[in-house]
């Protein structure tokens, strides 16, 4: 399996394989591994040379892959709608639907209720958007943005009705929060590894070079990973199982290639598109609930905080592939991870020449192809990033706010000829328009 | 008798002209009165009394000044998008765009000491130019690396959240010791006066609390310019074309590269000038804070869909929008949850957009009929028909 | 090779549209194990017929019988079932997906919860084997060249144990060998279907290419104006010339005996004219002379440069090489709006894709492409009241039949907006006219109209260039013929002596050079 929760910490590294043959992802495996270890590599040069430690601490890793997870599932649900036509702009209203419908359930049934309630919520908004979409034809983008007004309205509509009475302001309930959910899910750790013995643990306190980076990495992977933090990789996992090796998998994604083809061979594209958008809401809706435990285990007002637009990010970044949304949350997840440890100022400053040696090192690959176009953006990005390496000695944390927009931006113009976004995504289609 | 067969035809024109865009918005607002009364009765609620509630809030000159004035920023909001829309572009970045130059133009506009008659103008300019700049990024992507501006506006915004806040707490603030940051206030030079005269030229006296704001007038300019470019301009002609068939535009001479640029970057200056209203306009701001006005970009987005792109149906818009926010504010202290109010905008886009969908391809489907129909009582030679 | 027994039969078959009558009484009869070809000209109703035999839609009048039994398709589900397959014309193929994925789609092997795909890989290597229709199933169709994508069409019909398939225009997109090929994997499939079936599939098969149609049919039906006008079982009885007479009707138009308006001004000069798009080379080293009154017609089948020559004209995509020249200047590198400013008229043969806006008002579309000009405009502000006098003009000079200019141009039927399109360009006194396909799908009047149009113009001395796949409007129209074959000009005649038959050996490939037109030397550019 390729899908590697490792954070891949510098710039656009994208599966070269998958780009290049999009209905082959599992075939990157090896490079998946390779990349990401070139990524550690050239993290752990910029930790020494910027004497940045916390870049590559197990607890940065930690935070950065319960700050991926939300983001990784819009991504994956983003996935599940636009392989079978559907642009999901709306991810951020339906992961908003999954944090009330989470902080609800949950106060009354506990976290689990909560999980299976955010999938609800989520399937809602999707269920509805697709009404647009694919019975009424309306633009996606346009019922996506809609999407994203209702949603919240209805969030804090129902955190009103919800949350305001009595008996949930008693349990620390109010119109902008949930009363907290009791009851946590449970916490895991690699025995030997990363529990008792904590060998990674030692290992990683030695600070030597890449050694010690490995093990941090290793042991933020390892150590006190939550249950719903398991379920997502497992669906992440599942996911490339499901669109590429199932017969319902080649029905969603030829909806979304080739609407007519599909049609003239039996296969219902509104009913593709309909199950798409409710799986891509109940993916997000499951974001929104894993929010809800990020913090304080509740539900709280403007949590979602566009998350559901990294996930879109993450599935640009990621080519419309799961071990790439993957990546890019990784990547997302990571950089604020960062941005909210100890130091972030520093770590960013390590963080942004790692970007600029990485970025190097694929300047000098797409030299050696002789693309000419991408290796020239590719230095200028990286010079850029040197410039800012060495002008500044820390780094604000509004430029770490804005990393993974600007890696997405990065990566969307590098790389614009060579993303494969599903051939007829985002148009409507209409029953016997092709025949 | 020919005269008021003419007559009907012209009403008959009329009605299937207007149609969609009177009947969808009606429409729409049923729904989204049922759907909020469905929601109310689900909370416990009498839905009769809230909408009473609402009423009462809205009859009022207190409330109908409000309105304008906040309906003036949601306008020129729906204008600047709409002018992306009306080309096929999806300037979902106005949000950004409207933020940067508001916050360029009021830390240079507080630093600049003019007479009134260039102030006014220099800090509109540079609001216009940094919308406009910003804008151009994701048209310059675009048109040289076919980047999707949807993707990269959204990304933009986070961008310019980012820089804002970056910029405004490190070189912007003004320190007056209090804990908001904030520029220095724009001078009075700068201000627009108010339009308070109006009503007092109709004999209404305004209330003390509120004042009819003089960037009313800058919407209704912006409005009246977006009417002539849109419909009376060669400019504005292309614009349509290409955003109705980019295919038939490129082959009547039009430059698609530049027309996508030129619509984008002329998209972000007017969201430029979004900020224009609370910065010169609004004494409680007169200044870019962390408290300044945010997300009027995406309202321009769901005025400019409402609106059907059209400069008096964007106006419409506007005032709707902000009447039931007006309307609903109150709700709370009476016992019901203002939240209503996001339930029947976000109820109103949908229905409305769903509408004016189905409406379209019926209208649509009807003409064709209709011309077929016509053709073939000529006895026309059967067309292959491609169904 | 022909069996007894009869696969299909369709009698008496009415389809109607709104305001159309596409199929009037149309009847069909295929034996079993033949092919059997369905011509008629454009419009004449052959799509319509296929796909009620498909269940696209349903016949109004009429019955369709298959292997004698009596059927009612509701959908294409339905004609699968008992055995039809369909290739359409455009592949109906997703790209991203691998030849073994789009085959399988629909009808995958395996359980729900996986996609069998050794078993469909391996299925389908035996059908390709068996029929000669060699594909790789692993790979993408976004690499496959058009003719491969034609046998993963025909790989999807006969996985899904079709024993009757109907090919919408195979033809139209291949090159000679690939219809070659085509024919001799259609004649592997009629002659026996394995062992699995005791007699051979029965195949249909749509065209207006006489040649092919009587090299490899055993049987044909001529389609006219939606009726069926002859049943021929022995297709070595016909000649081409009585084939083409049966198409067009009787009184095939004779090309015209009409004095030459051909100056030695030299209009529109194109010299060594390469278009390469996405690697492949469209249009190669064409040079071409249009003189002011006259009508240079290009002849050819459908996708052999000519769209792609159009477009270079007219500066829409960017060309590889050469030189073109409008009265002496160069305008090689010209945008297409300064093209059209100095005089360039242009009817595009996709109307509503390029040549107009549904949704804008008459007015409106009249302008389009002239926007900038009087009476529309004067470059900077449209002229509305200026616009809806010249359109009142055009509707009243060019019989355009509508209400009034500002109704929107998609209330006019496909007759009235080509006339529209023909009078605006007109209007604008242009100096040269590109007129692509200008009477495609129109009604007999305004196609007499349209041509009458290009003819008096042509004496004041407008210089045409006409893309046409109408052969006797090109003969008829033209003063110089040049057929276009593979994106060059492999053959130039002189109108007077072309007849269709002459043109369509030309338009399969064989090069020659014929007399010259009347305006003088064109180097004609033999393969």
């Amino acid at each position: 399996m390729s899908i590697d929760p490792d954070p891949a910490p510098t710039g656009p590294l994208v599966d070269e394989e998958a780009i290049a043959e999009p209905a082959r992802w599992y075939q990157g495996r090896n490079l998946t591994i390779l990349i990401t270890l070139i990524a550690i590599v050239v993290v752990s040069v910029a930790r020494i040379i910027a004497d940045a430690d916390r870049l590559t601490s197990s607890s940065t890793v930690g935070t950065g892959l319960r700050l991926a997870i939300p983001i990784a599932l819009a991504g994956i649900g983003g996935l599940y709608a636009e392989r079978s036509g559907t642009v999901n702009i709306g991810l951020e209203g339906m992961m908003t639907l999954g944090t009330v419908m989470a902080g609800w359930a949950g106060w009354h049934w506990g976290p689990w209720a909560a999980m299976i309630a955010g999938i609800i919520g989520g399937v809602a908004g999707g269920l509805l958007m697709s009404l647009a979409t694919t019975t009424f034809g309306v633009n996606h983008i346009i019922a996506g943005f809609a999407i994203n007004i209702i949603g919240p309205g209805v969030a804090r509509f129902l955190a009103n009705v919800w949350f305001t009475t009595p008996e949930a302001a008693a349990a620390g309930g109010s119109i902008t929060s949930s009363p907290r959910v009791d009851g946590n899910l449970q916490l895991f750790s690699l025995p030997v590894f990363s529990d008792q013995q904590d060998l990674l643990g030692d290992l990683e306190k030695k600070g030597w070079f890449l050694l010690s980076d490995l093990a941090g990495v290793l042991r933020g992977l390892t150590a006190d990973i939550r249950t719903d933090t398991l379920i997502a990789v497992i669906l992440i996992v599942a996911t490339g199982y499901i669109v590429w090796r199932t017969p319902f998998g080649l029905r969603l994604r030829s909806a979304g290639e080739k609407p007519g083809a599909a049609e003239s061979l039996g296969v219902s594209v509104a009913m593709m598109r309909h199950v798409g958008l409710a799986i891509s809401g109940g993916f997000a809706g499951l974001g929104g609930a894993v929010l809800v435990f990020a913090g304080a285990n509740q539900y709280q007002q403007g949590q979602v905080a566009g998350r559901g637009f990294l996930g879109l990010a993450s599935l640009v970044f990621g080519n419309w592939m799961p071990a790439g949304v993957a990546a890019g949350a990784a990547v997302f997840g990571y950089a604020q991870g960062v941005a909210i440890s100890l130091d972030s100022g520093i770590s960013v400053r390590g963080l942004i020449l790692a970007a600029a040696i990485g970025l190097t090192l694929l300047a000098i690959r797409a030299a050696a192809r002789r693309r000419w176009n991408e290796m020239s953006l590719e230095v200028a990005v990286a010079v850029l990033a040197f410039i800012a390496y060495a002008a500044v000695d820390e780094v604000n944390r509004q430029f770490v706010f804005v990393t993974p927009y600007v890696v997405t931006l990065i990566v969307v113009t590098v790389f614009a000829q060579r993303l494969r976004p599903p051939a007829a995504e985002g148009i409507p289609y209409f029953k016997g328009q092709s025949l | 008798m020919a005269e008021a067969t003419a007559n009907e035809r012209v009403v008959d024109r009329l009605v299937k002209r207007l149609g969609p865009n009177v009947v969808a918005p009606l429409l729409a607002g049923i729904v989204a009165i049922l759907a909020s009364s469905v929601s109310l009765l689900a909370g416990g609620h009498n839905p009769i009394r809230a909408f009473a509630e609402i009423g009462n809030v809205l009859w009022s000159v207190e409330s109908l000044v409000l309105i304008l004035n906040r309906g003036a920023w949601y306008y020129v909001a729906g204008v600047a998008v709409a002018i992306g829309f009306k080309m096929g572009l999806f300037n979902i970045g106005a949000d950004g765009q409207y933020r940067l130059g508001a916050l360029f133009a009021a830390y240079l506009g507080a630093k600049a000491d003019l007479p009134p008659v260039l102030h006014v103008p220099y800090v509109i300019v540079v609001a216009v130019l940094v919308g406009g700049m910003w804008a151009a990024i994701p048209g310059l992507l675009k048109v040289t690396r076919g980047v999707n501006e949807v993707i990269s506006t959204i990304m933009l915004n986070f961008v310019a959240t980012g820089l804002t806040a970056w910029l405004l707490g490190n070189y912007f603030r003004f320190d007056d010791g209090s804990l908001i940051s904030a520029t220095k206030r724009i001078p009075v030079s700068a201000r627009l006066p108010n339009l308070d005269r109006i009503f007092e030229t109709f004999g209404a006296d305004l209330p003390r609390t509120v004042d009819l704001q003089g960037y009313i007038f800058v919407a209704v300019l912006v409005g009246i310019g977006y009417y002539i470019l849109l419909f009376r301009s060669r400019f504005g002609f292309e614009l349509r074309v290409s955003g109705l068939n980019p295919a038939a535009a490129k082959s009547s001479g039009v430059n698609p590269k530049r027309m996508v640029l030129t619509t984008i970057i002329l998209s972000g200056a007017v969201a430029g000038l979004i900020g224009i209203g609370p910065l010169l306009s609004d004494p409680q701001h007169f200044r870019y804070s962390d408290q300044f006005p945010l997300t009027l970009g995406f309202t321009g987005l769901s005025l400019a869909l409402l609106g059907r792109n059209h400069p008096v149906g964007i106006a419409f818009a506007a005032i709707v929008w902000h009447a039931i926010e007006r309307g609903t504010q109150p709700l709370t202290q009476k016992g019901f949850p203002q939240e209503i109010g996001q339930i029947l905008q976000g109820a109103f886009l949908l229905t409305a957009v769903i509408v004016f969908e189905v409406m379209q391809r019926r209208a649509q489907r009807e003409a064709i009929r209709e011309a077929a129909t016509k053709a073939a009582i000529r006895t026309e030679e059967p067309e292959e028909v491609t169904a | 090779m022909s069996e007894a027994g009869v696969a299909i039969e369709l009698r008496d078959i009415v389809k109607r549209f709104p305001g159309v009558i596409a199929n009037d009484g149309v009847d069909l009869t295929v034996r079993q194990g033949t092919i059997h070809a369905i011509i008629g000209e454009n419009g004449a109703g052959k799509s319509t017929l296929m796909k009620t035999l498909y269940g696209a839609h349903q016949p109004d009048e009429g019955t369709v019988r298959v292997k004698g039994e009596l059927q009612q398709f509701h959908s294409p589900r339905d004609a699968i079932a008992v055995g039809i397959g369909m290739v359409f014309q455009h592949f109906q193929l997703a790209d991203n997906l691998t030849v073994w994925e789009n085959v399988i789609l629909g009808d995958e092997p395996g359980p729900w919860w996986r996609l069998a795909s050794r078993d469909a890989r391996s299925e389908l290597k035996e059908l390709s084997d068996r029929y000669g229709l060699d594909v790789d199933p692993d790979a993408l169709v976004a690499d496959l060249g058009v003719g491969e994508k034609q046998r993963v069409e025909i790989l999807k019909v006969l996985y899904r144990g079709a024993e009757i398939i109907i090919l919408d225009e195979p033809t139209a997109v291949l090159v000679p060998q690939e219809v070659d090929e085509l024919f001799e994997s259609l004649d592997e499939l009629t002659s026996g279907l394995g062992e699995a079936t005791e007699r051979g599939a029965t195949v249909i098969f749509i065209s207006h290419k006489l040649d092919e149609v009587l090299k490899y049919a055993d049987g044909i039906t001529v389609i006219r104006a939606g009726k069926t006008v002859a049943e021929i079982d022995d297709p070595s009885a016909v000649s081409a010339h009585e084939l083409a007479e049966l198409m067009v009707g009787s009184d095939l138009p004779s090309p015209e005996t009409r004095e030459s308006t051909v100056t030695t001004d030299v209009a529109l000069d194109i010299r060594n004219l390469t278009v390469t798009i996405d690697d492949l080379v469209r249009v190669e080293d064409v040079s071409l002379t249009v003189h002011r009154g006259e009508v240079v017609g290009i002849a050819g089948v459908e996708g052999n440069g000519q769209s792609e020559l159009v477009e270079a004209i007219l500066g829409l995509d960017p060309i590889a090489s050469g030189v073109i020249e409008l009265f002496g200047t160069d305008i090689t590198k010209a945008s297409t709006h300064a093209r059209r400013d100095a005089g360039i008229g242009y009817i595009p043969e996709d109307r509503q894709k390029d040549g107009m806006v549904l949704s804008l008002d008459l007015w409106e579309n009249c302008a389009l492409g002239h926007q900038w000009q009087a009476p529309y405009g004067d470059g900077r502000w449209i002229d509305r009241a200026g616009a809806l006098e010249r359109t009142q003009e055009i509707i009243r000079g060019f019989d355009v039949r509508t209400p009034s200019a500002d109704v929107p141009a998609l209330t006019l039927s496909g007759g009235n907006q080509q006339k529209l399109i023909v009078g605006r360009e007109m209007t604008s006194d242009p100096k040269v006219l590109i007129a692509a396909h200008p009477t495609r799908g129109i009604d007999v009047g305004a196609q007499a109209a349209i041509w009458e149009v290009i003819r008096e113009a042509r004496a004041k001395g407008l210089g045409v260039l006409l893309i046409s796949a109408d052969l006797e409007e090109l003969i008829g129209l033209s003063d110089t013929l040049h057929v276009m074959f593979d994106g060059r000009i492999n053959a130039t005649l002189d109108p007077a002596e072309a007849t269709p038959q002459i043109l369509g050996t030309y338009m399969t490939g064989s090069t020659a050079n014929a007399s010259n037109g009347a305006g003088g030397a064109h180097g004609a550019h033999g393969g």
